[in-house]
């Protein structure tokens, strides 16, 4: 591109919105246009662009209710096993769009896709290794029995040796994951078994038979929440699929690159990576579901709602404890859900609805505030 | 004409005041008798004219309306001993536990009481008046747990709530005579912090003393055919009220003893708590006699069937029709065809005015019975009359200026038209009015698209806007030609389809006409460009036809379907100055949603051109179809016995590859893939052999059936259907999966019962290796009954999921608008975009979603 044509683009900088202006720097590289022609290009582009510009007034919001609402009919209703894969499930379609779009506080089957550093992603071997570290194995997982020596009042735990050498974890290992989550108790290893010796004066039948239990939990290795892992190959890289919610713990390992790794659970992603990221992962996720149904919808759309569920620094869902409860009109929440308790509580303070939005108008009868009910005119009165 | 001069600004809720009751109130209930012995209304009964009336004739005594002019009025019952309006119980509850037992203060040092207050005021102001609501709430728990109070230091009883109505301290109940006394006493300083408004809520409010009767409208009374009256539920519980009522004043007075009179007073609690909320739980709902539960004020309210939803948030319409619809592919695009039996009932108003009243008055002449005539005349003080043989004489002489007369709908007039269910803004259309024979909606089969329409016995709403303003906003706003780019994705929902495709692609692909046989094509479907006429040559082909529609300025190069990168020739669209040029017409130019040659005329030319052009391409394309002959028969899936022979071959090495993956699977050779087991391995891979070996024998039959096979031509044009549907009807079925897996064997490990147990082989589970022609047998027909089942179960699944989620949106997504500034915004006002989609573009208007940079710069290197 020689100069002049990039002081032609800078006429229109601010002009034409970014999108736009680098689709067109895009389109000339692969044409062989000249400066006039690229002029003349600008032109009739900028000429487009204010033809399509979206009117003052306009109903975005049913626009883009209805963008959704409609091909919500074509999709399915199924949860579909991951490509064939046992047991880790995903949950797409239509029921993958309602738990978006409801904001629930953990995903039916939460997901998280771990990308890792340069450096482990070389073999499958390392992404193993890798993935074994994550994912949480308990106690229990690799006794093959716990019982109570009453005598002594101490708990005792065989390990299962096939299991050990599975998971490639050392008796050692587990000696002093036991000894760390269990503050004060003795943790003693005797060949094959684990002795627990109770705190001092918990010596009880009772207290050493909750130890057992209390004993069969603890994580002796990889991260709380994750029930399990999956190395998959995705565009041409390992990466870990994780089933559980630890979105955080697993960001903490040295091994994963945390500026790629997602999760498909949006309030995890609020709460560790703020707010504007949880935007991010309504956005994607549910134009993963769009796509993955073959629909297509304009990306407009799935903004539009991600901006509102996110625009009040919390996500919101859209449901009558997220955004339609929080409207400001007593009768737009009374005509969507519940309006019982909605008219009680608004008889309690006097609360006042100021006929702002569409519903209240649609009930008394008024014009509605939008597109052409928006405007109104005032005549001067005229000297005659 | 009626004129609004007034508009509701806002309005504000709050609850009645004993005294406010009676002085709404324009009669006292006193006697549970409804009519006398003549069946006039009881004074002081609950059908008291003062409330109202119901019965024509009559007049009400506190109006002097007749029937419909007088609304109705309140009366009031009052009650003999206090009882606690159910709805309130929880707020009463929280107000006892929270106050002292003792002195009535809040349970709250004085020096809290201020922060708490300043507190409450800062998170409305920040936050509105739901998290206020929440604060409150949490203050309430905080609250009750206080044992002692801070300014008369009494200790506190407990307060409990014996379901529904009945509290109780310390265990021992107190009668709604001493709650009262109890929230009388809380003074208005204390009762904010516990989210009342004092001016507009007082909490002795919440115990009742006199009960509002609502009018008697409100409660209409139905006489059946046998002369009997049936009177509403409500008329019903207040009838029950006002007896038990009666029944407690007379033993208090009587000097009764207490037991009877609590009985009787617990005996009101109920009828009054049903009166209100018949769906309590803990309640036994009051029943009518046949079992059923009364409808009561809640239920009234509540849900689907109640007043918001059903009557106030959607209001039943006068001017309307609704029949069954029919297609007519020679009408227009914007046009709908209407039997004269609807156009003769409903009207357009016309004002009369100098210089159509002799016009109009030829229609009063012809009067309702003689199309096109009049059914009424409206003289300038609102007075309706109906043309009649009587009438019309009087109506002729007296008409003049100002008057309206309501004629019968015509040709050109403006209709809105409508499928439910109305999921997107394409549901709901305006098209000119085309009076037909017939008794059905007749409507073109591409706008079936938007309405999700077809004629298997579709019903279709046609609605008559009555004023000008309306007429203009539905032609400027709703007409079928604003609405061909759908807002959802930028992409054309109408287009051709079908017939009219598949003529297309036939027209430009190969056909050639004379001269006269090429114009008189075209003059019958409207199409008339002399100068292009006079360029035809002695012969003329298919693209001159077709190129005679096109204006002349227009330039455009587009794909066909067929087109692959890199691609020149044929599959390349290309029209020079309003010539085709190059290029077969199909779906990819002019179907539904990838019509690009559509979207392009429109957005040069605008809606009303393209839309003209638009259906002229669909009428050409089924008009020449229809001339050249156009069918599909079975002879289209008769094979060559060389393409049998290959697809036996296929079928047969498909077989052969199963049953060698089964016999490593069953030597415990089979290598597990990635994060599966081995007999997750197996399936997969079978399931990949069975259904390639269908793509495989698709390919071989298109290879080989001639060009001029019907389905072939349809699959190509993309009309309808595809190579793959013909491969099922010639040669072979395919696997039928569930949920993307083969038929599963279930428990008892085959699918059905003619196949031996754990049979893994392609035919018993769920492989039908002949085509259609051939026939199914019934193992095989019963493995297409159980795929079909399962997409009709799902569909049938979905419908209400997805509706409901549609709902909810809507409802959120409402008020939401573009304001003058660009700015997205709610309707309070909050910003929730600084520019709509961040770059401002209406998709409705946009060429899938951005500018089209593309064809700007295919037009400049085109000229």
């Amino acid at each position: 591109m020689n100069k002049m044509a990039k002081d032609k683009y800078k006429e229109y900088e601010g002009v034409l919105p970014g999108s736009v202006l680098s689709l067109v720097k895009k389109e000339v590289e692969k044409s062989k246009l000249n400066d006039a022609q690229i002029k003349d290009l600008l032109n009739r582009t900028k000429e487009a662009y204010d033809k399509s510009l979206i009117a003052p007034g306009e109903d975005i919001g049913i626009v883009t209710a209805e963008s959704f609402g409609e091909p919500g009919t074509q999709m399915v209703l199924r949860t579909f096993h991951l490509a064939g894969v046992s047991e880790m499930q995903v949950t797409e379609g239509l029921p993958r769009l309602i738990e978006i779009f409801d904001a629930r506080e953990t995903p039916n089957k939460p997901i998280i896709n771990v990308y890792l550093k340069k450096e482990y992603t070389k073999d499958e071997k390392t992404i193993r290794k890798v993935a074994s570290k994550i994912k949480e194995i308990q106690l229990e997982s690799v006794a093959s029995q716990f019982s109570l020596n009453l005598m002594k009042a101490t708990v005792e735990v065989n390990l299962d040796s096939k299991r050990l050498t599975d998971y490639g974890l050392k008796a050692s290992e587990i000696l002093s994951a036991l000894e760390s989550s269990m503050k004060g108790v003795g943790v003693k290893l005797s060949g094959k078994k684990i002795i627990l010796t109770p705190k001092e004066g918990e010596t009880s039948l009772v207290e050493v038979y909750k130890l057992k239990e209390k004993a069969k939990s603890v994580i002796v290795r990889g991260i709380k929440g994750i029930t399990q892992v999956l190395p998959m190959k995705k565009n041409n890289e390992l990466v870990v699929l994780c089933a559980g919610t630890n979105f955080k713990g697993v960001l903490e390992l040295d091994e994963v690159d945390d500026k790629r790794t997602f999760t498909n659970d949006i309030h995890d992603t609020a709460k560790v990576l703020g707010i504007e990221a949880a935007r991010q992962a309504i956005i994607n996720e549910s134009l993963s579901v769009v796509q993955s149904q073959g629909l297509d919808i304009d990306i407009r759309h799935t903004l539009f709602l991600a901006d509102l569920m996110t625009s009040n620094g919390k996500v919101q869902g859209i449901t009558r404890g997220g955004i339609t409860g929080a409207k400001e009109s007593v009768l737009a929440r009374a005509t969507f859900e519940t309006p019982i308790p909605h008219l009680v509580n608004a008889s309690l303070i006097g609360e006042k609805d100021n006929l702002n939005s569409v519903i209240e108008n649609v009930i008394i009868n008024q014009p509605i505030p939008l597109g052409t009910g928006l405007p109104g005119l005032i005549a001067k009165k005229g000297k005659k | 004409m009626e004129q609004v001069y007034k508009k509701v600004g806002s309005i504000t809720f709050g609850m009645m005041s004993p005294s406010m009751v009676r002085k709404t109130a324009a009669a006292k209930v006193v006697t549970p008798e409804l009519y006398d012995k003549e069946g006039y209304p009881v004074d002081g009964g609950l059908m008291d004219v003062r409330l109202g009336i119901i019965d024509p004739g009559l007049r009400c005594k506190t109006c002097g309306g007749k029937l419909k002019e007088c609304n109705g009025h309140f009366g009031f019952i009052d009650l003999a001993r206090p009882v606690v309006h159910i709805n309130y119980v929880k707020q009463i509850l929280n107000i006892l536990r929270c106050t002292c037992k003792g002195c009535s203060r809040i349970l709250l040092a004085d020096e809290k009481i201020k922060i708490q207050l300043a507190e409450l005021d800062r998170i409305e102001k920040q936050h509105g008046a739901d998290a206020r609501r929440k604060a409150i709430n949490a203050l309430i728990v905080k609250l009750r747990l206080i044992k002692k109070c801070p300014h008369c230091n009494m200790k506190q009883g407990v307060v409990k709530i014996e379901k529904p109505t009945t509290y109780t301290e310390n265990d021992r109940r107190i009668t709604p005579i001493e709650v009262r006394t109890k929230l009388e006493k809380v003074s208005e300083e204390d009762i904010v912090l516990l989210g009342f408004n004092p001016q507009y809520a007082k909490p002795e409010w919440m115990i009742l003393t006199v009960l509002s009767v609502p009018p008697v409208t409100a409660r209409p009374s139905i006489t059946l055919d046998t002369g009997e009256r049936s009177e509403d539920d409500l008329t019903h519980k207040l009838g029950d009220i006002v007896r038990i009522n009666q029944r407690l004043f007379e033993n208090i007075n009587a000097g009764a003893p207490e037991i009877i009179i609590e009985d009787l007073w617990d005996l009101l609690q109920y009828h009054i708590t049903t009166f209100f909320d018949n769906t309590t739980s803990s309640v036994p709902p009051a029943r009518h006699r046949s079992g059923q539960p009364l409808k009561t004020l809640v239920e009234r309210i509540k849900s689907k069937d109640g007043r918001f939803r059903y009557n106030l948030a959607g209001k039943r319409v006068n001017f309307s029709a609704r029949t069954v619809i029919s297609p007519d592919p020679r009408i227009d695009f914007n046009e709908v065809g209407i039997p004269l039996e609807v156009a003769k009932e409903l009207t357009v108003p016309d004002i009369v005015t100098e210089w159509n009243k002799d016009w109009l008055i030829e229609f009063i002449k012809r009067g309702p019975e003689i199309y096109p005539g009049a059914n009424y005349v409206i003289r300038p003080d609102g007075k309706k009359k109906r043309i009649t043989e009587e009438t019309r004489e009087q109506l002729l002489e007296e008409l003049q200026p100002s008057y309206v007369v309501e004629r019968h709908l015509m040709d050109g007039d403006i209709s809105i038209f409508n499928r439910q269910p109305s999921l997107h803004r394409m549901s709901i259309m305006c098209h000119r009015i085309k009076i037909l024979p017939g008794r059905s909606f007749r409507l073109n089969p591409a706008v079936c698209t938007p309405y999700n329409a077809d004629f298997d016995g579709d019903e279709m709403n046609l609605h008559i806007p009555q004023t000008e303003e309306a007429r203009t906003e539905a032609e400027l706003l709703m007409s079928v030609q604003r609405h061909i780019i759908s807002p959802k994705n930028g992409l054309n929902i109408i287009g051709c389809i079908d017939d009219s495709i598949a003529g297309n692609y036939l027209l430009t692909e190969e056909m050639s006409f004379t001269k006269q046989g090429a114009i008189d094509l075209l003059m019958s479907v409207g199409v008339d460009n002399g100068v292009k006429f006079r360029k035809f040559g002695k012969v003329v082909s298919g693209k001159e036809v077709f190129s005679a529609m096109l204006p002349d300025d227009f330039d455009f190069v587009g794909q066909t379907r067929d087109y692959k990168e890199g691609d020149t020739g044929e599959t390349v669209v290309r029209i020079k100055s309003g010539v085709l040029v190059s290029g077969v017409i199909d779906k990819a130019t002019i179907g539904e949603d990838n019509g690009s040659l559509i979207r392009a005329l429109y957005h040069k030319y605008g809606e009303d051109v393209g839309i003209d052009i638009l259906s002229k391409m669909f009428r050409l394309g089924t008009e020449v179809l229809g001339r050249r002959g156009f069918t599909t028969s079975v002879s289209d899936t008769d094979l060559s016995d060389s393409v049998n022979k290959r697809i036996k071959q296929l079928l047969d090495s498909a077989e052969e590859d199963v049953a060698k993956l089964m016999r490593t699977y069953e030597d415990g050779k089979l290598e597990a893939l990635p994060g599966m087991g081995v007999d997750e391995t197996l399936e997969l891979r079978i399931l990949e052999v069975l259904n390639n070996v269908r793509n495989k024998i698709g390919e071989r039959i298109q290879e080989t059936v001639s060009e001029d096979n019907s389905t072939i031509i349809m699959a190509r044009s993309g009309a309808k259907g595809n190579i793959l549907n013909l491969a099922q009807m010639a040669a072979c079925v395919g696997q039928q999966s569930l949920s993307g897996r083969r038929i599963d064997v279930g428990y008892r490990g085959r699918t059905l019962s003619m196949f031996k147990p754990n049979d893994l082989s392609p035919k018993s589970r769920g492989f039908v290796n002949v085509g259609f022609k051939q026939g199914l047998k019934p193992h095989e027909y019963f493995y297409g009954a159980m795929t079909g089942r399962d997409s009709l179960m799902d569909t049938a699944l979905r419908t209400p999921k997805s509706g409901y989620l549609y709902r909810r949106l809507a409802n959120a997504l409402q008020d939401l608008r573009v304001e003058y500034d660009h700015t997205v915004r709610d309707a309070s006002k909050n910003i929730l975009q600084f520019r709509y989609g961040e770059d401002g573009i209406d998709v409705s208007l946009s060429e899938g979603g951005t500018i089209d940079v593309k064809q700007i710069i295919k037009n400049i290197l085109n000229e």
